[in-house]
């Protein structure tokens, strides 16, 4: 089983968390994620011109470049996070240009060394999916499509085609870190990608408290955090690991026992 | 490429590639609007109505045709310094003499009926002169839309007197603090502003760059400049140009003039990056010193190190500070059909003063790196060949930033 499915496939909801490579000490926060609860890992590899993030992961990607971060490093932070985590899913989410600039087989066997499972590039829509998608199913590393609220019905299956891992729902048009989608609307959405797809379905964006997670839990079968983690290192720096674990038992605990509750 | 195409005017493909260029690198919730757009696109472009209010305004709002104007002392000036029988006649595409100073204003007028046509009632784009933003707050004023202007907080201590015109005319103009604090980010930042606010909200980019159509659609509406040009010089001298020169930040202006000549073998075409304080230096020539990638939704050439993480640009000109360039130069320059060259700073500078003294007409300093390389060149071309150079901005915004690196008080 592959580690997305065995995720995926547990009794319980999945928490997923994004964290910025190379802001802080990045393996001592993968480990409080872990040691919190967190079922996948998404890791952000910084960019220059992070167009869909918002203010929290802008700045995470700065402080990351202050600290030297290069794609090298990137990648030796997801194989020693291998060799310490064997089962837990992992995941490289960032932008085209990081991605294929040495070129897409270059990085889909990189990212197969290091013991990454899926990627998610924010800015390749299906239209230019042989900038990358190819490359990648060739190396058996899984894509992870992401799903708006502006993906209609029309372009859904495009979307779905040649999509590994999990479906990520974007659940609201904008950035990152900023407001949070209703309820209701994340429900329909679910419920409409669900007829389309087998996949596993993880929602994110906006997603700030164990409360909202829990809910969005009830309907989903992942629930992803990303900009309230990363303001934890920025808030905390050194001592930040701390702190992540213990919001990210919060966070598990949760989303865990949400469908219980529910039922 | 080795074999040439039957004819360089007919890129992009249908799914907005230029060769290798160009292309939908956008996210998820942006893919269907860029859609919407081109599909808003290709109506407008067989609706007889479209481009009549298209070119009334152009007529009677903007003052076109812009004149085609023969720089007999420049073209003298410089013939000084020829070789015998050097030295080439120097004439200027007058876009500066436009409605708001610049080319710019052209591409507004076609995408703000577009916005029009698509229902859209809020608009937002990025400036780095504030040319852009000022033409972008010009139409939005026109046609009574609400606008917000996304400049680098750089650009805008810069470019002072665009942004006081930019507020005068009814924007919103938000300053952006990321990166370097010029065009880059504030692309950036009207990227993050459109993607939440699909559902009302039209982005005018102001260069031929971007998502596909973009840069299909900007080089149409600019190409008003080479097709005027064309006629203008056929009917004055009764030829065709033997070259054309244009500054290039984005590439609008340049494509602009390039594209009606692309098929014409005769016309030879020469686009001029910003050198900035020199190629080995901090620079905003991204065919001379980049690499192919993505960025800002289309693949081009771009300033960036070996990771992908894309450099700062410098140049003095505001409008030219930017680390890519439209994807439809980046295809011209691989199948070898458009040279291009870069000049620095200081050249900009002195060929700037040239322009104020020799002809009484001060330029932007966007088009004083094309004056720049104009200078050299015409030294190498016989008395006889005739060049076209686009003059596309006039230098008004620009006197304190030339105030200041002449080292004088105002
Ligand atoms: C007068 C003028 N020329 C040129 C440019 C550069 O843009 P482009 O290369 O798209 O013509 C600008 C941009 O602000 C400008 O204001």
């Amino acid at each position: 089983m592959s580690r997305f499915a065995a995720a995926f496939a547990k009794s319980h909801p999945a928490l997923v968390t994004f964290v910025t490579a190379g802001d802080g000490d990045t393996a001592a926060i993968l480990d409080a994620l872990v040691a919190g609860g967190a079922d996948v890992i998404e890791l952000g590899m910084p960019f220059t011109d992070p167009m869909a993030d918002g203010p929290a992961i802008q700045a995470a990607n700065l402080r990351s470049f202050a600290a030297g971060t290069t794609t090298a490093d990137i990648l030796a932070i997801a194989a020693a996070f291998r060799a310490r985590h064997p089962d837990i899913a992992l995941v490289l989410m960032g932008y085209a240009n990081p991605m294929t600039v040495r070129g897409a087989d270059w990085f889909a066997a990189v990212c197969k060394d290091a013991g990454v499972d899926g990627v998610i590039c924010v800015d390749i829509p299906f239209e230019e999916d042989d900038s990358l998608g190819p490359a990648l199913r060739a190396a058996g590393v899984d894509q992870i499509r992401l799903a708006t609220p502006t993906t209609d019905a029309a372009r859904l299956p495009a979307v779905l085609d040649g999509a590994g891992g999990f479906l990520y729902y974007v659940s609201v048009a904008g950035i990152t870190g900023l407001q949070q989608a209703a309820q209701a609307s994340i429900e329909d959405a679910v419920a409409r990608l669900r007829t389309q797809t087998d996949l596993p379905i993880a929602v994110g964006f906006g997603v700030r408290t164990p409360d909202q997670a829990a809910q969005i839990a009830r309907v989903a079968d992942g629930v992803v955090v990303g900009s309230a983690l990363v303001e934890l290192v920025a808030q905390h720096g050194a001592g930040a690991p701390r702190h992540i674990e213990t919001f990210t038992r919060s966070l598990a605990a949760a989303i865990h026992g949400a469908k219980e509750i529910a039922a | 490429m080795s074999t040439q195409p039957n004819s360089y005017r007919s890129q992009p493909d249908e799914r907005g590639h230029f060769g290798i260029f160009g292309g939908r690198f956008v996210a998820e919730t942006l893919m269907p609007l860029v859609l919407d757009l081109e599909r808003e696109y290709r109506a407008a472009q067989n609706d007889p109505a479209f481009a009549a209010e298209f070119d009334d305004l152009l007529t009677h709002y903007v003052g076109r045709p812009s004149p085609l104007y023969y720089a007999e002392r420049l073209t003298e000036e410089l013939r000084k310094d020829a070789p015998a029988g050097k030295g080439a006649q120097i004439w200027f595409k007058r876009d500066e003499l436009n409605h708001t100073g610049a080319h710019k204003i052209n591409n507004c007028i076609g995408q703000i009926l577009l916005a029009r046509r698509m229902g859209k009632t809020r608009i937002i784009a990025e400036t780095g002169a504030g040319q852009h933003g000022v033409a972008t707050a010009t139409v939005c004023a026109r046609f009574g839309l609400p606008c917000v202007i996304y400049m680098g907080a750089r650009d805008m201590e810069r470019q002072q007197p665009n942004v006081f015109r930019m507020k005068l005319l009814g924007a919103e103009v938000i300053g952006v603090e990321s990166g370097a604090r010029t065009l880059k980010d504030a692309m950036n930042e009207a990227l993050r502003d459109w993607v939440a606010n699909v559902h009302d909200t039209f982005y005018i980019i102001g260069t031929a760059a971007g998502p596909h159509p973009y840069p299909e659609l900007v080089r149409d509406f600019q190409s008003v400049i080479g097709k005027e040009a064309r006629a203008q010089l056929l009917e004055r001298t009764g030829r065709l140009p033997d070259l054309l020169v244009a500054a290039i930040g984005g590439g609008s202006n340049a494509i602009g003039l390039f594209h009606p000549f692309l098929d014409d073998p005769s016309v030879q075409m020469l686009g001029v990056e910003a050198a900035g304080h020199g190629l080995d230096k901090e620079h905003a020539a991204s065919l001379a010193g980049g690499a192919p990638g993505i960025l800002h939704g289309n693949r081009t050439y771009l300033l960036q190190d070996e990771d992908g993480q894309i450099d700062e640009a410098h140049s003095i000109s505001a409008g030219l500070d930017y680390p890519g360039i439209g994807p439809e130069h980046a295809w011209l320059r691989d199948v070898g059909r458009v040279d291009y060259t870069s000049a620095t700073d200081k050249e900009a500078l002195d060929a700037f003063q040239l322009l104020c003294r020799t002809e009484g007409i001060i330029p932007a300093l966007e088009p004083a790196h094309a004056i720049a390389a104009v200078a050299k060149v015409a030294l190498e071309m016989d008395r006889d060949a005739i060049i076209v150079a686009n003059l596309c901005g006039r230098g008004d915004k620009d006197i304190f930033t030339v105030a200041e690196a002449l080292g004088t008080q105002i």
